[in-house]
C-alpha cells in the first residue's frame, strides 16, 4: 500500500481576482521506505506540495491519501494528530524555539502527544544522543550553530516515530560540511526503514535520494529513480 | 497536553518579555489595590462610625426638629427648624406622658466666642441638662459637672474642654475663674478629661453649660435642637416612640403624620443609615477604580495581539509539530490570565498595605482609633475579577492566534 497518493492534487490561491495555481493536478504515490527528493526552481509549487502532503495546508482540488484513508474530510484536530504522530518536519530555519532547551525542543511533539514527562525525557534523550548532541541537551537553542541546530531539529523530528520525514531545504543554511552530516543522517535514517521526502533545488541534494520528482508551474514535470546515488558516508558532501 | 505542561509554556512565554508584562499588568495593579483600599477603608470607617454610634447607648431615643433628612444633602433643613419648645420639654418629663423614660435631656448648642482677659476661643456652646454628663460619658479632670441646682437656678456656670482651657488659660489653673461667653460672664466650675478625635462631636473644643443659663440668654433661640430620651430597656423603646409622637402631635396640633415637624431616632436606624451611605459610597468608588480595570484589560489586549503577531512563527512550528487548535487558544489564554492573575495578587498586596498604612496614619498624625479591617471581599473580588479580565481580553488575541494556518504562520518572515 503506497503510504501517500495523491490525484490530482490542486492548490490554487485567489488573490484580488488573480488566480495562482500552485498545484496543478499531480498525481504521485510514495511508497513506505522511499527517500523522495521534490525538485524544481523557486515559485514551482514544490514546496506548497511538501506543506499539503505534510498535512500543514489542504489542497483545494483532488485527491489526497494518507495511509489509504482520504485526508478531506479531517477536522483540523484529527490533521493536528496526524502532524504529531505521523509526521516529521526538517525546516530549512531549523524553527527551534531559542529559548528552549535542547531537550525541550526535541520534546515538544511528545508533550502535544501527552507522553508522561518521565518517558518524555527518556524518548528525548535518547535522539539527542543519536544525533550526537547529549553534551548539549541542556544548551539553549540559540547558542548553538547552524549544524546542531538542524540536528536538534532531527532529532525532534524523530521523536514521535513519525511514518515519513519532510524536509524542506535541509541544508539550505548550512555550510558544506554540516549540510553533509545532515544529508548523511538521512540516508541513515532511510536506510533504517524511514520514509523521507525531501524538497530542494540543489542537485547534489537531490542526488542524495533515491528518486527525484521534479515540478515545474505547479506540475510534475518527471519522476525518475536516482542512477548514480550519492553516498555521503562513502564520499564525503561537496558543493 | 497536560496542564502543567500548559502552564509551564504560558509561564515561559510571558517571562520572555519581563519589563513589557511588568508594565502590561500596571493597570491591573492599581485597580485591584484601588478597589481593596477602598473597600477595606470604607468597611473601617463604617466600623469607626458604627462604633460611635455605639457610644450613643441603645437605650436612648432621639428627637429632632424638622423633617427627616431622606439623603445627606437633606441633613442642613434639621438644624434650622425650632419646632420643639420648652413646654415640649417640660411635657415629655412628666412620667405619666411617656412612662417608658427615664431621663429626658433637652440640647441646645451653637458656635460661640467665649474668652477669658485677651483669649478667644470659638468654639462648641452646648446647653443641657446635669444628665448629660452620663448620657455622653464625660469624664471629669478637675472641678466638677454641673448639677440639677444649676440647672433650676439658671447658674452661669460652666464645664470647658481641654483645648478650650489651653487656649483661654494656658497653664494656668481655670476654676473659679470667669470667662466670657458671648460676652456673658460664666464661672469655670470643671475642666474635661482629654478624649481622642474622630467621635461625633468634639468635646475638647466645647464648653458646656445648663441650658437654662444658655438658650435663650447666649444662644437667643427658644427651641431645642435636640432631646435625648433616655429609656428603661430597649424593649420600651417602642412604646416611648409612640407616647413621644402622640404627646407632640398633640403638642403641635399635627393630625397628619405627614406633617411631622419632628422626628425620631434610635442607634438602630441611625446605624442602619451609615451602613447604607457607607455602603453608597463604597460601590460608586469602586466603580471608579473599575474603570482602570478595564483600561488595564485593554492593554493586556493590546499587548497579547502584539505577542500573538510576533510570534505568528512560533505558532506555526507548534501547529507543525501537532499543537491542535486548542492547544494554541490555551496556551495564550493561560497566559493573558498568568498576567491579570498575578496584578490581582499584586494588587491585593499592595491595597492590603495601603489600607495598613492609611489606618497607621489615622492613629499616628489625626488621633483617630481608625480600625484595620481587611476586606476578604475584596480580596474575593480582587483574584476574582483580575482572573474575569485575562479571560474577557485574553481571548480574542488566542483566539486570533489559534486561527493562525500553520503554512501562514511558518511562512512569516522574522
Amino acid at each position: 500500500m503506497d503510504l501517500i497518493k495523491t490525484i490530482g492534487l490542486e492548490k490554487i490561491y485567489r488573490n484580488d481576482d488573480v488566480e495562482t495555481r500552485a498545484l496543478d493536478g499531480i498525481d504521485l504515490d510514495i511508497k513506505e521506505g522511499e527517500f523522495v527528493a521534490i525538485m524544481g526552481p523557486s515559485g514551482s509549487g514544490k514546496s506548497t506540495l511538501m506543506q499539503v502532503l505534510g498535512c500543514l495546508d489542504r489542497p483545494t482540488g483532488g485527491k489526497y491519501f494518507f495511509e489509504g484513508k482520504e485526508l478531506d474530510t479531517y477536522t483540523d484536530n484529527e490533521l493536528a494528530k496526524i502532524r504529531n504522530e505521523k509526521i516529521g518536519f526538517v525546516f530549512q530555519a531549523f524553527n527551534l524555539l531559542p529559548r528552549l532547551s535542547v531537550l525541550e525542543n526535541v520534546a515538544m511533539p511528545l508533550m502535544y502527544r501527552g507522553t508522561p514527562e518521565k518517558q518524555r525525557k527518556e524518548k528525548a534523550l535518547e535522539m539527542i544522543n543519536m544525533v550526537g548532541l547529549s553534551d548539549r541537551v541542556d544548551y539553549h537553542t540559540s547558542r548553538l550553530s547552524g549544524g546542531q541546530k538542524q540536528r536538534v531539529a532531527i532529532a525532534r523530528a524523530l521523536v514521535n516515530e513519525p511514518k515519513i520525514i519532510f524536509a524542506d531545504e535541509p541544508t539550505g543554511n548550512l555550510d558544506s560540511k554540516s549540510g553533509g552530516v545532515v544529508l548523511d543522517f538521512l540516508q541513515k535514517l532511510n536506510n533504517e526503514g524511514h520514509t523521507i521526502v525531501v524538497v530542494t533545488h540543489e542537485l547534489y541534494v537531490a542526488q542524495s535520494a533515491k528518486r527525484i520528482l521534479h515540478i515545474v508551474d505547479g506540475k510534475l514535470d518527471s519522476d525518475k529513480l536516482v542512477e548514480k546515488r550519492r553516498v555521503i558516508a562513502e564520499e564525503g558532501f561537496l558543493k | 497536553m497536560l496542564l502543567t505542561d500548559l502552564l509551564k509554556t504560558a509561564f515561559r512565554g510571558i517571562s520572555t518579555h519581563k519589563s513589557r508584562m511588568v508594565l502590561t499588568i500596571l493597570g491591573i495593579v492599581i485597580g485591584i489595590t484601588s478597589i481593596m483600599a477602598i473597600m477595606s477603608v470604607g468597611k473601617s470607617a463604617e466600623q469607626l462610625i458604627l462604633g460611635e454610634i455605639q457610644k450613643l447607648g441603645s437605650n436612648n431615643v432621639f428627637i429632632l426638629p424638622g423633617k427627616e433628612p431622606k439623603g445627606p444633602t437633606d441633613a442642613a433643613g434639621s438644624l434650622i427648624n425650632d419646632s420643639i419648645k420648652q413646654k415640649d420639654i417640660d411635657d415629655l418629663s412628666k412620667s405619666s406622658n411617656v412612662p417608658g423614660a427615664t431621663n429626658i435631656i433637652p440640647y441646645a448648642f451653637g458656635s460661640v466666642a467665649s474668652s477669658f482677659e485677651s483669649n478667644i476661643y470659638e468654639g462648641m456652646v452646648i446647653g443641657s441638662t446635669e444628665y448629660s454628663q452620663k448620657n455622653f460619658d464625660l469624664k471629669i479632670e478637675e472641678g466638677r459637672y454641673y448639677d440639677q441646682y444649676d440647672v433650676d437656678s439658671k447658674s452661669s456656670v460652666a464645664v470647658i474642654g481641654t483645648e478650650v482651657k489651653k487656649e483661654l488659660f494656658g497653664n494656668d489653673d481655670s476654676i473659679g475663674k470667669r470667662i466670657k461667653v458671648n460676652n456673658r460672664p460664666f464661672q469655670v466650675i470643671g475642666v474635661l478629661k482629654k478624649e481622642g478625635a474622630g467621635s461625633f462631636i468634639n468635646f475638647n473644643q466645647a464648653v458646656l453649660a445648663p441650658y437654662t443659663s444658655i438658650q435663650q440668654d447666649v444662644l437667643g433661640i427658644k427651641y431645642f435642637q435636640r432631646v435625648t430620651v433616655e429609656t428603661k430597656s430597649i424593649e420600651e423603646i417602642p412604646g416611648v416612640i409612640k407616647d413621644i409622637e402622640t404627646l407632640l402631635r398633640n403638642n403641635h396640633d399635627i393630625s397628619d403624620t405627614e406633617e411631622d415637624d419632628f422626628y425620631i431616632q434610635t442607634q438602630e436606624n441611625i446605624a442602619n443609615s451609615v451602613k447604607s451611605v457607607t455602603g453608597i459610597l463604597t460601590v460608586l468608588l469602586s466603580s471608579v477604580a473599575a474603570i482602570s480595570l478595564i483600561v488595564g484589560g485593554v492593554g493586556i489586549m493590546n499587548i497579547m495581539f502584539v505577542s500573538v503577531t510576533e510570534r505568528t512563527r512560533e505558532i506555526g512550528l507548534r501547529k507543525s509539530l501537532g499543537a491542535t487548535n486548542k492547544n494554541i487558544l490555551t496556551q495564550f489564554l493561560y497566559e493573558a490570565l498568568m498576567l491579570t492573575l498575578s496584578g490581582g495578587i499584586i494588587g491585593v498586596i499592595f491595597g492590603f498595605l495601603l489600607s495598613w498604612g492609611l489606618s497607621w496614619a489615622a492613629q499616628k498624625f489625626a488621633d483617630i482609633d481608625f480600625p484595620l479591617v481587611f476586606s476578604i471581599q475584596g480580596l474575593i473580588l480582587g483574584v476574582v475579577v483580575s482572573a474575569g479580565i485575562g479571560i474577557v481580553f485574553g481571548i480574542f488575541p488566542a483566539h486570533q492566534a489559534s486561527k493562525k494556518s500553520p503554512v501562514e504562520a511558518l511562512r512569516d518572515e522574522q
